[in-house]
């Protein structure tokens, strides 16, 4: 999956591939609820991309819709260069795995899997060769006879999942895969399910609500709010380039200060805030004057004592440490910056509790620093 | 009963079963009372049974009432399913209200006007068509029929409201046609809510004698119809044994259909249990 980015793993910038997936358009009201509102969106084949928003953002209607089980109020859908209007869920080239996982409680595991294949009319030695195949895969061998009662949470989950790869479909849906499980089960699944992924190479559209989930598995997130989208981009976008409010702080943390722009240079904005004159190293279209937002992400902060060094070069202001979370691996500190703005930064534990005296505690005059190519300036 | 329940709930709670099943158990006792005097004990006998067995008006009045809720509990449970599955789950549609309102009427409708109003229906009928010739098993099978569907629909919509619809939306999504969603997913589902269903409406229809009575025709007497006839005669002590016949029959009935519903309430536990996940 890692590796040099070249042209053939991001066929988003190339401008001659033909998206897999292509929505044009795409509206979905229930009564006066506008779920989905006019929306485009390009996938392209062999994606694993994310749908990621909070509940009612839209992000289950459009999955629902690209599955079959909702028809949009206007605009088309294309899978793989046919229109989708008219195709019926049971006639689509896309499986689902469900939230809820969706096993039919009566049947084996076996069954459940072998389901879709024989409502293909694939020959019965012909299943059971597949059904195998994809057990395996799941790492399932030892369970076909059981009924999905019969198995845990984890094991449901890889049951449905198989469900719906057996089938070879062209696209794939994932409803908040792995909502069900426990955080550590979760993390090991994020990673088989990439694997998977790789070894299949099927498109996958996958919805959550976990940005976690969507930061590790993603090659590409679309942030969606209110039936729109905030942003589309890959992992690394998002997160260190976020072009809105709303994104900056549903991924990640921010502090977000107000700003006025007092200097609009080529390559670098000064911007005046809560905190003093702040630089930016960030080529963005801005006018003297103009009122914008700036995002500075706790963990690009750096924390020293007061009188200790700092970076040459870097931006500074002093502080006073008014709380600290202890969260094992880092600290949380929120630093009162010139009496009245509430800084929050993250800096990773290096040093044992007993060695503390090295350590910045509870009411201690601090400095903060950052280079000036970390704040990200927001006009929305 | 459990510990430290207080004497006044415990003495409420045998008062009230008291209230309830003392007639019956005093109507099994008498059943088997030796004299031809009701309300006089003779002693213990199994007399009036044998005069019961031996009377073909009555053999003929059981043939008759359990083969009109046979066939009226499945074609209630069969149209009773269709209508619950129609109202459920094919969203809206013209006339949808009105539907539901019809289907819930028989409910709520005092049975002397549903057995009116049947009555009347067939009498035009055979006005105008020639058909029913003549009333009796059919016409009492169809009265039973539409009130004893909306009873089925009932636990239907409710067993398809609980059950949600994602399980059939996951096997359209795995390629299952909609009629094969119905065989395969839907309906082995139903299938306690149909079979509780079907209990209901044979109890529902061995019970019934006012519609019946609107309905029927010259020498189609069901239980019920042929119960009630000798009762205005004057009481006599074989009814008693038939009554206590019919009582054990049924309470078999309700108790078979009340595993049945309390089966599908812990599946629907165990279902929401796993949807929940671990």
């Amino acid at each position: 999956m890692a590796g040099v980015p070249n042209l053939a793993d991001t066929p988003w910038l190339d401008p001659s591939s033909e998206p897999f997936i292509r929505l044009r358009g795409v509206t979905k009201k229930f009564g006066d609820f506008t779920a989905v509102n006019n929306v485009d969106l390009d996938i392209y084949k062999g994606e694993l991309f994310c749908l990621l928003g909070g509940s009612g953002c839209g992000k289950s209607t459009l999955l629902r819709m690209l599955a079959g089980f909702e028809v949009p109020t206007s605009g088309r859908i294309m899978i793989d260069g046919v229109d989708m209007s008219d195709v019926p869920a049971y006639e689509r080239p896309t499986n689902m795995m469900f939230q809820s996982y969706a096993l039919f409680p009566h049947m084996t595991v076996e069954k459940n899997i072998a389901y879709g294949l024989k409502q293909e009319g694939v020959a019965k030695s012909e299943i059971a060769d597949r059904v195998d195949e994809v057990l395996g895969l799941v790492e399932l061998t030892d369970f076909t006879k059981r009924k999905p009662d019969q198995l845990s949470g984890g094991q449901r989950q890889r049951v449905a999942l198989a469900r719906a790869l057996v089938k070879k479909p062209k696209l794939l849906l994932l409803d908040e895969p792995l909502g069900a499980l426990d955080k550590r089960l979760r993390e090991q699944t994020q990673f088989e399910l990439m694997n998977i992924q790789d070894q299949v190479g099927i498109t996958f559209v996958v919805v959550t609500h976990d940005q976690d989930e969507a930061m590790t598995l993603s090659t590409r997130i679309a942030v969606m709010d209110a039936g729109n989208f905030q942003q589309i981009g890959t992992p690394t976008e998002i997160y260190e380039f976020p072009e809105s409010r709303f994104v900056a702080d549903f991924i990640g943390n921010a502090n977000m200060l107000d700003a006025r722009v007092t200097e609009a240079g080529t390559d670098h904005v000064t911007v005046e805030t809560a905190l003093g004159t702040i630089r930016t190293e960030q080529g963005i279209q801005v006018q003297e004057g103009q009122k914008v937002y700036l995002a500075l992400r706790p963990e690009k902060i750096h924390l020293a004592k007061a009188g200790d060094p700092v970076h040459e070069g870097n931006m500074q202001v002093t502080g006073h440490v008014e709380d600290i979370g202890y969260m094992g691996d880092m600290s949380v500190y929120k630093v009162l910056v010139n009496g009245e703005t509430m800084i929050e930064v993250t800096a990773p534990n290096l040093t044992r509790p007993k060695q503390r005296s090295l350590a910045i505690t509870w009411d201690e005059e601090v400095v903060l620093s950052w280079h000036s190519n970390s704040p990200v300036l927001l006009v929305r | 009963m459990g510990k430290g329940r207080s004497l006044f709930l415990t003495v409420m709670l045998w008062l009230g079963m008291a209230f309830l099943y003392v007639p019956m158990l005093l109507l099994i006792i008498y059943s088997f009372n030796y004299s031809k005097l009701v309300p006089v004990w003779g002693g213990w006998s199994v007399r009036w049974y044998k005069v019961l067995f031996e009377s073909e008006e009555v053999w003929n009045a059981v043939a008759l009432s359990l083969k009109i809720a046979v066939v009226n509990a499945t074609f209630a449970t069969l149209l009773g399913a269709l209508a619950g599955l129609a109202m459920v789950r094919f969203g809206k549609f013209r006339g949808r209200t009105l539907f539901g309102g019809m289907l819930a009427a028989p409910l709520v409708m005092p049975e002397v006007i549903t057995g009116l109003s049947l009555l009347l229906l067939f009498i035009t009928l055979s006005k105008m068509i020639g058909w029913p010739a003549e009333r009796g098993f059919t016409t009492i099978t169809i009265a039973h029929i539409t009130f004893s569907m909306a009873y089925v629909s009932v636990i239907v919509q409710s067993r398809l409201t609980g059950m949600g619809e994602t399980l059939e939306e996951a096997a359209l999504d795995l390629g299952a046609k909609p009629f094969r969603v119905l065989t395969d997913i839907t309906l082995p589902r139903l299938t306690p809510a149909m079979v509780s269903g079907w209990l209901l409406a044979f109890t529902l229809s061995l019970d019934d004698l006012v519609i019946s009575s609107f309905v029927t025709g010259p020498g189609a007497n069901t239980l019920p119809i042929l119960i009630y006839s000798r009762i205005r005669l004057g009481l006599r002590p074989d009814i008693n044994a038939l009554a206590t016949i019919i009582i054990v029959t049924v309470a078999i009935g309700v108790a078979i259909a009340a595993f049945m519903l309390m089966r599908q309430e812990r599946q629907r536990l165990a279902e929401e249990k796993m949807a929940a996940g671990p």
